[in-house]
């Protein structure tokens, strides 16, 4: 079996986040990769949520979107979407949260709604919020999944959808937000951890073959690393193996590692 | 006034119930989207509609493309899984074919706005936007502050849409409506709605309602019009009675880029056909086969004979 490519590596580190027991809110395609992943390995008790009402979500395919009916066949529950938001996220029953991004900068808030400085007239329409504000504001943890490059890893995001860390030192508990914020910056380069005083974003690992130039040539601002930069653990090859065969069979969002192609990443496709 | 004075064809409903300039919402996440009856909307040719829906996605791009929209109100916008609505992107971003009024919250923002509407209040409190760019751009994204405990909360006020249509498996031909499988906000936004058109899968016998009435969603004292349309969510899903059709998602993308594609769609698709049954027929058995699932039934639930 050829070695784990950079967004499997990506994928891999994004399922570790995921603690037994935990409820976690998914999005498709990485985040919900990482959850099955999860699920078939560390974390068998891990229970899906979805913010299309979906409680224990137990699907027998891979969901194509947020809403697909192979969430609701053999899910424990299904509640209206107010609830979903009310009781599971405002009401402080969610773990972890995954999201993706179009934007996000050093104290991991995030963009997904437009691009250009004018919001009026902007450059790119983005698809906006969905759920993700809610998620970051309520969480316990959050992880962002996203595709590394210049353009999204910005010193100043065009538009503030989600909060992150604010503006980092305890900005965002004054702002009352009772969710426990971003832990992890998770992309196709490398994992990021945040600075437990000034909340800055923080180099950790990179994956295997990814320099550290690479990575702070994708990066817009002047990135602080750890004290020591370690190389991304490699997916074991059993679990790389249910990736491959069971998990993502058709390559749809991780393309075959001959190929290449593959669906974009969460910044577009959230819901 | 007789039992089935609210069956009407699709044709009749949106005739009688949509009005130009009306706020209209079409809702449905992603499971049941009226299709059907947006489609009826274009080739009505309404105009000047105020748009609501939770995640505005393929029946939006063909309502904005088809000119019936001054204002879209929404909480995410997109092609799920697949990527951009150009339509709305063309209107948004450069005004083309007609500029587009944007009104936007978080999902969980705008369900608030409906569920102040259906419950009387003024508005809704919520947590979530503080320290986002939101109030900034949406003045109807406000602070409150907690007469108990002092804190200070975001605020949306209520929306009470002029029509709500809500597409769903089954109803009696009072309206009593039921839906299983993903709920939405179908129940809310009835509730918030002045006017109710309700299409479905299969109108049944009142019996079949009341055999199972923890299951019905929206009541038939809300509902002014029951529209009979099978396959009326086409290309989106009905829990077990079709699948999401992914291939005419992806499909989408390539006719959404290109104004003249989608002009050709429209009178192939809508302005072309007088009907949902002329639509599946154009669809072919074979799409409607592939999309059909296998059965999978619940447990009966006793309710118990009182007497």
């Amino acid at each position: 079996m050829s070695p784990a490519t950079r967004a499997e590596t990506m994928v891999f580190a994004a399922s570790r986040e995921v603690e037994d027991g935990d409820s976690v809110f998914v999005g498709v395609g990485l985040p919900n990769l990482a959850v099955q992943l999860a699920r078939r390995g560390h974390a068998p008790r891990a229970r899906l949520l979805y913010e299309s009402g979906v409680f224990g979500a137990r699907p027998a395919r891979l969901p194509i979107s947020i809403g697909d009916p192979c969430l609701v066949t053999g899910a424990a529950q299904v509640l209206e979407m107010p609830a979903m938001f009310q009781y599971f996220l405002q009401g402080g029953r969610t773990d972890l949260g995954f999201l993706g991004a179009a934007q996000v900068d050093r104290f991991g808030n995030l963009n997904t709604t437009v691009v250009g400085p004018d919001y009026r007239r902007p450059r790119v329409r983005l698809p906006g919020a969905g759920g993700a504000p809610d998620i970051a504001w309520n969480a316990r943890r959050t992880v962002v999944i996203l595709r590394q490059d210049r353009r999204k890893f910005v010193s100043r995001l065009d538009f503030r959808t989600t909060v992150g860390w604010a503006e980092g030192g305890r900005s965002r508990e004054a702002l009352g937000a009772p969710g426990g914020g971003p832990t992890r910056v998770i992309t196709d380069l490398g994992v990021y951890g945040f600075h437990p005083e000034t909340r800055e974003m923080i180099l950790e690992s990179v994956h295997a073959g990814v320099a550290i130039e690479e990575v702070r040539a994708a990066v817009g601002w002047d990135l602080r690393l750890a004290p020591e930069v370690r190389v991304t653990p490699a997916p074991e090859p059993e679990m790389l193996a249910l990736l491959r065969e069971e998990i993502d069979p058709k390559g749809i969002y991780l393309g075959r590692p001959s190929s290449g192609k593959a669906l974009s990443g969460p910044s577009t496709s959230r819901s | 006034m007789a039992d089935d004075a609210r069956i009407l064809t699709m044709r009749e409903a949106v005739a009688r119930f949509v009005r130009d300039g009306d706020t209209v919402a079409l809702e449905g996440f992603t499971h049941l989207i009226p299709f059907a009856a947006g489609h009826e909307i274009i080739r009505q040719r309404r105009r000047d509609l105020t748009l609501v829906r939770l995640t505005p996605d393929l029946l939006m791009d063909q309502l904005v493309h088809a000119g019936t929209a001054r204002r879209l109100v929404f909480g995410w916008l997109g092609n799920p899984g697949v990527g951009s609505l150009h339509a709305v992107r063309r209107a948004v971003e450069r005004d083309v074919p007609a500029p587009l009024e944007i009104e936007e919250y978080s999902h969980f923002g705008l369900l608030c706005r409906y569920q102040a509407g259906a419950s009387g209040l003024p508005f809704f409190p919520l947590r979530g936007f503080r320290g986002t760019d939101y109030p900034r751009v949406n003045p109807l994204v406000r602070e409150v502050t907690c007469p108990f405990t002092g804190e200070v909360l975001d605020a949306v006020p209520a929306l009470r849409p002029d029509v709500a249509v809500v597409h769903a498996q089954r109803a009696d031909s009072e309206g009593n409506t039921q839906i299983w499988g993903l709920l939405g906000a179908q129940r809310e936004v009835a509730f918030a709605a002045r006017r109710v058109i309700v299409v479905v899968e299969e109108i049944v016998e009142e019996a079949v309602i009341r055999a199972d009435p923890n299951r019905t969603q929206i009541p038939g004292a809300i509902v002014d019009a029951v529209v009979e349309a099978p396959g009326g969510a086409h290309p989106s899903f009905a829990q077990g009675f079709y699948d999401r059709d992914n291939a005419a998602y992806l499909a989408w993308d390539r006719i959404t880029r290109d104004p003249a594609a989608l002009d050709r769609y429209l009178e192939e698709w809508v302005y072309g056909l007088p009907d949902r049954g002329a639509y599946l027929e154009r669809l072919g058995r074979d799409v409607v086969n592939r999309l059909r699932p296998a059965p999978r039934l619940a447990s009966p639930v006793d309710y118990g004979d009182y007497r």
